[in-house]
C-alpha cells in the first residue's frame, strides 16, 4: 500500500468537500495548490513548480543592483516585452526558498513589475515569464555584502 | 490591524503606473531571535488590485520578499479619478484593503 498516495487522496477528497461546499472558494483553492511551490528548496523545485524548464530569451529582463549593501532590501524587478504575457515570476537561486513572489498579469496590464526582496548571499536572480504558454526567463548577478536572511 | 498601505497611481498618456508600500513584518520563518528559537513565519501571500472592480493585477508573495513590502506596477485603460482598490492576505488570515484615486 502507497501510504503517501493514500494520504493525498484523502487531502484531495477533503479539499474538494470544501470547495463544493463553498468554504473555500474557487480562486483561494487555485492559490493553495500554488502556496506549496513557496516552500519548495531548491531551484530545480522551484521550477518544476512553475511547470518546467524556462528558455534563456532576450525579450525579458531583470533589473536588480550588480551589488546589495544591504540583503534585507533589494530592489528587484522583471519585465517582458513577449505578447500574452500572462505570468511573472522572481526567484532568487540562494535563498532558502527561491521561489519569491509570483505574479498573474491580466490583458491590459504591462509586464512590468517590481518589488524588494531579501537575499541571503550574492545569488543569481532569475525572472521567469510565461507567454503564450511557454516559459523565459532571464537571469542576473547580484552580489550581497550584508544577508538578509537571518539564521 | 495592521498600518494602512500607502498607495500612489499616477496616469501618464495611457499607462497608470500604481505603487504600493505595505506595512508588514514579512517574517520568513527562517530567522532565530535572541534566545535562538525560530521566529514563525508571518508574511503576506496574496495580493490583488483591482481597479473600478477589474483585477489589475495579481501577486503571491514569499517570505523572501522585504519587510514593508513594495510593489509597483502598470496597466493600460485607466482613467482619472478611478479608484484602485489593493488587498492583501497574509499567512495568519489577516487582511487589509486600502483604495487610492488614480491622478
Amino acid at each position: 500500500m502507497n501510504n503517501s498516495r493514500r494520504t493525498a487522496i484523502k487531502t484531495t477528497g477533503a479539499f474538494a468537500t470544501l470547495v463544493s461546499l463553498g468554504i473555500v472558494t474557487q480562486s483561494q483553492a487555485q492559490a493553495a495548490v500554488e502556496q506549496a511551490s513557496f516552500q519548495v528548496k531548491t531551484l530545480d523545485d522551484a521550477l518544476k513548480a512553475i511547470g518546467g524548464t524556462p528558455a534563456t530569451s532576450d525579450q525579458v529582463s531583470v533589473v536588480s543592483p550588480d551589488i546589495a549593501e544591504n540583503g534585507a532590501v533589494v530592489p528587484v524587478g522583471a519585465t517582458s516585452k513577449l505578447p500574452n504575457t500572462t505570468e511573472m515570476y522572481l526567484i532568487v537561486e540562494k535563498n532558502p526558498t527561491p521561489l519569491s513572489c509570483a505574479f498573474f498579469i491580466p490583458a491590459g496590464t504591462e509586464a512590468d513589475v517590481q518589488t524588494r526582496l531579501k537575499m541571503g548571499q550574492s545569488t543569481n536572480v532569475i525572472a521567469v515569464v510565461k507567454a503564450d504558454g511557454k516559459l523565459f526567463s532571464a537571469s542576473k548577478e547580484t552580489k550581497v555584502t550584508l544577508g538578509g536572511c537571518g539564521g | 490591524m495592521a498600518d494602512p498601505m500607502r498607495i500612489r497611481a499616477a496616469l501618464a498618456g495611457e499607462v497608470t503606473t500604481v505603487r504600493v508600500l505595505m506595512s508588514h513584518p514579512m517574517e520568513p520563518g527562517t530567522r532565530k531571535d535572541a534566545a535562538g528559537a525560530l521566529i514563525p513565519a508571518h508574511f503576506i501571500r496574496d495580493v490583488e488590485a483591482t481597479s473600478n472592480g477589474k483585477t489589475v493585477l495579481k501577486a503571491m508573495f514569499s517570505g523572501s520578499v522585504s519587510q514593508n513590502p513594495f510593489l509597483s506596477f502598470k496597466f493600460k485603460g485607466g482613467a482619472k479619478g478611478d479608484k484602485i482598490v489593493v488587498k492583501w492576505t497574509d499567512t495568519k488570515g489577516e487582511s487589509r484593503s486600502d483604495e487610492a484615486a488614480i491622478a
